[in-house]
Order: structure tokens, then C-alpha cells, then sequence
């Protein structure tokens, strides 16, 4: 569900948090119309909106895991997991975690590719959040619920700064709840 | 520098929470793994206060995360000390016009990038990472931002491994770490 439609319609932070997202066309490949977080995190003040808005969403509902999926669920994860007093958990491309990981493959376009995550990061029953910049088809998302859940893990929200059209309209991934701050925009502006 | 009060309970704690695993990426490394600090909600907080407390009106208005792992400690620290956080990212996932710096592998060659206007000349910097070895990638992180024409005032790793001099590496700019591994 998008955050306007549940409980911060109107909420200024909102529009500035979708106006500080560069638009670039045709990356990485001719007809995508990349969203790139890189000027949030440039802007301090949208930046910390972005956190506060997902910290106020989850600091009171029990959640002691947020996960956050490489690389740039790296840069709001941690953040929100300080806040609430979670731990992060971090979800890996192959081969980068060291020690025993189980792994999820999961589909793209073209192939197949692979999620990782630490044998032992979550306890059964944990109550998780996954965070990552933006959600298009969910098959990532969907890879790192399975992750979570193989370890016993509850996944209680997907959350993500970014939904593409895709996913509007749906208020859930997987049977998971999805929670997401704003649209991608199609047309960059001056800035 | 390590941190100067090597007595603090939370330099204890916080050296205790990282796992080392043997042989990995391959045989005789002795990986220093700093997931489970981030698995100890009180250990990961202390991380960040200490280098929040360092760096909290010092003027930094840029910290720069080396990707991946710096870019768990660098935003949290950016956040707190009222700064931007700039990943500096493996070659081609950076969209947009970028600047690149090779450094050197002990196989080949590696490449760090970063955003056009990212940083504005004279902007106070730091980086971060997770942990300094060789220092390679460090210096090219502050080459980049050297070539953008900000000043890097420090940088700042959880784990150093001294043996390895990366602090002789960094072009005589100041090097703070919590932990030392040897």
C-alpha cells in the first residue's frame, strides 16, 4: 500500500521525498527509466524523512529484525534498525557472506539470480521487516521473504521508498503487506 | 589512531562481537566478519556513537561509504552528524555521469566510482568502511573525492589490520579505527 493511502496523505515529506529522486532514462539498458536514490541521500533533511517515516511505522509493533537487501537496502535499513532497536540483517548477493548461509534463487528477466543470507542472523519467530530502495516485479522481495521464512522468521511488511506500477494496486507480496512511500516519477525535473 | 580509550566497555563489546572466519575468501585469510556486530542492536549503536561522537560538529557535510558494507555504517553516521551520504560503488551501478579511480588488487585491478556533483569543492569529507587492510581502496575513495575537490578529513574503518600498513596508504590524511586485528 502506498503511504498516502495510509495515514500520510498530504504529508509534505512525501512530495519532497519523491521530488529528491533523480530520474535517469534509458539505464542500465534503452527503455528503463531508472529511479536513483543517490540525491535523497544527498539531501539531509529528505533523507532523515525517509527513516523517520518508516521508523514511525514500525518502532511500536515488535519488530527485532529488519533485512535489508544489497547494496541500497544497505543505506535505509541500518538506519531504521538503529531507531527501533532491531537488528540488521544483511541479504547478499552469492559468495559475499562469509561462514553458512542458505540461499533463494529467484527469477529476472533474462536467467536466474540469487539471494543469500546467514545461517543463524534470525531465531524462529522473530518478527522481520525487508527493506530495499524499490519494488518492480517483488521477485527479489519475494526471495528474501523466503529466506526469512525458511529460518522461521515472521515477515510482518515489505517495505520500500519506491513501488513501480507494477505493484500499485497490490497491498500485498506474497501474501506479505507492502508498504511504499511513493510512485517513480517519468519526467525528471530541473534540478 | 585506534580509539583512544581502549578501556571502553564499548570498544570491549564491540571487538567481541565480530566473528572471524577462517579461509575465507580463499585459504589463509582470516576474514573479519562484521555481521553479527550488526546482529547486537546495543553493539551496532555503540559503533556508530563513537564515530558520532568524533564527528558531530566538526563541520563534515559529506560522508562518503565505500560499497557494500560501507554503506551500512556510513548513512547512520551521516544522519546523526547532519551530513549527505555518497556511496562510492563498483564500476557501471551508479547511473549518471561519474568519475572512476583504478586501484590496485594483489590480482589486477579494481574500480571506484562516484556521481558528477556529488560533492562541491571545499566540502569537509570523511569516508567509511568497514574495515581498512591494505588501504588500497581507501585511497582511491579519497582520490575521488580529491578530484571533486572536497577535503577529506579523516577516514574511518570499525577494524584495522596493521600488519598490513594501510594507514601508511592514505596519502597522509588521519586514519580512525575502533578495532585492531592482528
Amino acid at each position: 500500500m502506498f503511504a498516502a493511502e495510509n495515514g500520510l496523505k498530504g504529508d509534505p515529506r512525501l512530495l519532497a521525498i519523491s521530488e529528491a529522486i533523480r530520474v535517469i532514462p534509458n539505464f542500465p539498458k534503452p527503455g528503463i527509466m531508472f529511479q536513483d536514490i543517490t540525491t535523497l541521500l544527498m539531501n539531509h533533511k529528505v533523507f532523515k524523512d525517509t527513516i523517520d517515516i518508516f521508523v514511525d511505522r514500525y518502532r511500536d509493533m515488535d519488530i527485532s529484525v529488519v533485512a535489508g537487501i544489497e547494496a541500497r537496502g544497505f543505506m535505509f535499513g541500518p538506519p531504521i534498525a538503529l531507531a527501533i532497536g532491531a537488528k540488521f540483517v544483511p541479504l547478499r548477493k552469492p559468495r559475499k557472506l562469509p561462514g553458512e548461509v542458505i540461499s533463494e534463487a529467484y527469477e529476472l528477466e533474462y536467467g536466474t539470480d540469487c539471494l543469500e543470507m546467514h545461517v543463524g542472523a534470525v531465531e524462529p519467530g522473530e518478527r522481520a521487516v525487508v527493506i530495499d530502495d524499490l519494488v518492480a516485479t517483488g521477485g527479489t522481495l519475494s526471495a528474501a521473504i523466503r529466506l526469512l521464512e525458511r529460518m522461521e522468521a515472521e515477515v510482518v511488511e515489505c517495505a520500500c521508498v519506491i513501488g513501480l506500477p507494477e505493484v500499485k494496486g497490490q497491498h500485498r507480496l506474497n501474501g506479505k503487506p507492502l508498504y511504499v512511500l511513493v510512485e517513480p516519477r517519468q519526467v525528471d525535473h530541473c534540478r | 589512531m585506534s580509539a583512544c580509550r581502549d578501556d571502553d566497555p564499548r570498544i570491549i563489546g564491540i571487538k567481541s562481537k565480530i566473528r572471524v572466519v577462517p579461509n575465507f575468501p580463499k585459504p589463509g585469510i582470516m576474514f573479519q566478519d562484521i555481521t553479527t556486530l550488526l546482529l547486537d542492536p546495543k553493539a551496532f549503536k555503540d559503533t556508530i556513537d563513537l564515530f558520532v561522537e568524533r564527528y558531530k560538529g566538526k563541520n563534515i557535510s559529506v560522508v562518503a561509504g565505500i560499497e557494500a558494507r560501507g554503506f551500512i555504517f556510513g548513512p547512520p553516521i551521516a544522519l546523526a552528524i547532519g551530513a549527505k551520504f555518497v556511496p562510492l560503488r563498483k564500476p557501471r551501478k551508479l547511473p549518471g555521469e561519474v568519475i572512476s579511480e583504478k586501484y590496485i588488487l594483489e590480482y589486477g585491478t579494481d574500480c571506484l566510482e562516484m556521481h558528477v556533483g556529488a560533492v562541491e569543492p571545499g566540502e569537509r569529507a570523511l569516508v567509511v568502511d568497514d574495515l581498512i587492510a591494505t588501504g588500497g581502496t581507501l585511497c582511491a575513495a579519497m582520490n575521488l573525492l580529491e578530484r571533486a575537490e572536497a577535503e577529506v578529513v579523516e577516514c574511518a574503518c570499525v577494524i584495522e589490520l596493521p600488519d598490513l600498513k594501510g594507514r601508511d596508504r592514505l596519502k597522509g590524511k588521519p586514519l580512525y579505527v575502533l578495532v585492531e586485528s592482528h
